[in-house]
């Protein structure tokens, strides 16, 4: 198992060395320069600024520079964002970014999780189609509806929250809920298909002739089982939270990190896009790897074994 | 003999989009203690409807407009499922079918085989573990103390159908249910399932329900035998009863499709059996019956009287019926059983029949 992770780790460092060299060429390819006033620039205060980026050097030698200072844990300086270290840039922003969508990944799985266990339990209720209705709203309504729903009922009218506030974790709940009503709509989905596949089973059947009751074959065999298929979609949802947390920044006023990619992009801001490309994948590939060994945890016929599990 | 088990004018109805199917019409049977009672029949005779009546495991579509099932006492059709769940994987329980398919893939099999026991004997998980332990040796799986941690994927189909018995001996319960334990193995895992059966009958005491489709396994473990055709019981009778004097043409049938070692062609009843939806006023079997009298399509026929065990079903006892000659494999049959049962009244050797 521990080899298996470090190989998997060495992996994540070649790929991110990939993605580092492919996005760095793309972003070449960008039309503009990362000077927005072009116009008003001489020739001669152009070539000063090149010089001093080192953007007057072939393009290999920018590459091999910028590899070489990837390696030392330095990522450049950003040219739109005061001179700052695109290192410093991230640390100061990324925190409140992974904080909202961390509890959004919970929340929404957690309690999609329930909502699609207990609607396949009660199929063809009233209470399935309670819940097969929320999951249809949380998938069809787009975030910042309901967060300008949220903010207009639980922080403007009840005042229980702040409107569009950083400061502590109370203010982190509205953008999380918000944020975590597509991933809490397509687990409950995902969940009762699954669940109602185990529950018609052989293995169910056998559990119910022990004796157990119907709530405790769902939580000792059901819920398990259902879960297997379940954790191959939290991957891709982790991507959808992490790109779609922008907008929910912005409602929110967060400061976060998704609206300095946007401007990054926009600008030609090289080192802040080449950074913020190889943090996200470096989250992302942690992400999948995490997934990989959750699904050993719950499925011990792919659980990977070293020690070898037979005789 | 004690009656442990009485089925009594059981009538089950399924409710599809189509209208109500009956799977199962007025069938009564009883289970002696300690004995093999084997149902027989087709796929789709209702015998698998009828033992999952007695667990309580119909489907949720099903109900149950009339019948008994007395079962020390009481009608576990109309005791409520708290009581039903207490004697579920206790006093009575159930094989399955598929081995590959009925164990939790995600459960080690030793905690699968010690379940029923924390649910109905609430003993210590360590003490569980340790008759689970036992259990599995009993049913043969070698080196069963280092391979309870196992997961099922780790074991052959035949190991898999000895956990599923060891599940469901467990407790050892009074009655066990075997639903085709033996059609999805391989022929001589097969004749090692039964063999282990028998020997786990004698050693906890048992009595079996044992529904197949096989007659072979039928001959080889049940004391008697009850006959299924389209939801209802059409004979039975003791084994010897069953497989050398047959009376309905549906069992004659059954037993000539049957290859022997002088068989050349192999025999097939004709037609299909009927749609359930609207079940036939008269014997269901008469269309597909070379020996159908025209009141075969009028009125049921009641039992008639064999032996004092011995029932069948069929217009062919009735005193006024025509003698029939069955066919020639029946007959051959029939012969052995008489000479069989002559040896026996001249106090010989009991010869074995075949």
């Amino acid at each position: 198992m521990t080899k298996y992770i470090l190989k998997r780790i060495a992996w994540i460092f070649i790929t991110l060395w990939i993605v580092a060299t492919i996005t760095f060429f793309l972003m070449k390819l960008l039309p503009g320069t990362p000077y927005t006033n072009q116009a008003k620039l001489s020739a001669d205060q152009i070539r000063i600024m090149n010089e001093q980026y080192g953007l007057n050097k072939p393009l290999f030698t920018q590459y091999w520079v910028y590899i070489v200072g990837l390696l030392h844990g330095d990522l450049g300086t950003s040219f739109q964002f005061n001179n700052q270290p695109v290192t410093y840039l991230i640390s100061n922003r990324i925190g409140p970014s992974m904080q909202i969508g961390a509890q959004a990944m919970i929340i929404g799985t957690l309690l999609g999780i329930l909502l699609g266990a207990i609607a396949a339990v009660k199929q063809r209720t009233w209470v399935d189609s309670v819940a097969t209705f929320f999951a249809i709203v949380g998938r069809s309504i787009p975030n910042f509806v309901f967060a300008v729903i949220l903010q207009f009922f639980l922080a403007f009218k009840l005042k229980i929250f702040p409107i569009a506030l950083w400061d502590g974790f109370s203010s982190s709940i509205l953008p999380s809920i918000a944020l975590a009503m597509a991933p809490l709509a397509d687990t409950a989905r995902f969940m009762r298909t699954e669940m109602v596949d185990v529950l018609s089973s052989d293995y169910i059947e056998l559990a119910r002739s022990k004796g157990l009751s119907s709530w405790q074959t769902v939580a000792k065999h059901a819920l398990r089982n259902s879960l297997i298929p379940v954790v191959t979609i939290i991957g891709p949802m982790a991507v959808a939270l992490m790109t779609g947390s922008m907008v929910i920044e912005n409602i929110f006023s967060i400061p976060g990190i998704g609206e300095q990619f946007v401007k990054s992009i926009l600008t030609n801001d090289y080192p802040t896009i080449m950074g913020l490309t190889i943090l996200y994948s470096a989250a992302l590939l942690v992400i999948y790897l995490v997934v990989d060994i959750l699904y050993g945890i719950i499925d011990p016929r792919i659980r990977l074994s070293t020690t070898g599990g037979k005789e | 003999m004690e009656k442990i088990l009485d089925v009594k004018d059981l009538e089950i109805n399924f409710h599809t989009f189509a209208g109500d199917v009956k799977a199962i019409r007025d069938v009564s049977f009883h289970l002696n203690k300690g004995e093999t009672l084997a149902i027989v029949g087709e796929s789709g005779s209702g015998k698998s409807v009828t033992v999952r009546s007695i667990m309580g495991l119909l489907a949720n579509n099903s109900n149950v407009p009339n019948g008994q099932i007395m079962f020390k006492d009481q009608d576990l059709l109309k005791i409520s499922a708290r009581q039903m769940e207490k004697i579920r994987g206790n006093d009575i329980s159930m094989i399955f079918q598929d081995p590959m398919t009925s164990l939790d893939p995600t459960m080690p099999i030793g905690k699968q085989v010690a379940e029923p026991l924390l649910i109905h004997n609430h003993m210590s998980r360590a003490k569980a573990m340790e008759r689970a332990e036992e259990v599995l040796e009993l049913v043969g799986i070698p080196n069963a103390k280092n391979r309870i941690k196992d997961y099922p994927h780790q074991f052959s189909g035949g190991q898999r159908q000895r956990i599923v018995i060891a599940i469901a001996i467990v407790n050892y319960p009074e009655i066990l249910i075997a639903d085709e334990p033996t059609t999805a193995l391989d022929v001589t895992i097969q004749s090692q399932i039964i063999e282990l059966m028998k020997e786990l009958q004698d050693k906890i005491e048992t009595s079996i329900i044992f529904i197949t489709h096989d007659l072979g396994v039928v001959a080889g473990i049940a004391d008697r035998v009850a006959v299924m055709y389209a939801g209802k019981i059409i004979e039975y009778g003791s084994v010897d009863e069953i497989f050398y004097d047959p009376r309905h043409p549906y069992t004659w049938g059954l037993l000539n499709s049957m290859p022997t070692l002088e068989s050349k062609k192999l025999y097939a009843i004709p037609g299909t059996p009927p749609n359930l939806l609207n079940p036939p006023k008269g014997d269901a079997f008469a269309p597909r019956n070379e020996y159908a009298m025209a009141i075969d399509y009028e009125a049921m026929p009641p039992f008639f009287k064999v032996t004092d065990t011995h029932y069948a079903a069929t217009w062919l006892l009735h005193p006024d019926a025509p003698k029939v000659q069955p066919p020639a494999e029946i007959l051959r049959r029939h012969e052995l059983y008489h000479k069989y049962l002559a040896e026996q009244a001249k106090g010989g050797v009991p010869a074995d029949a075949e």
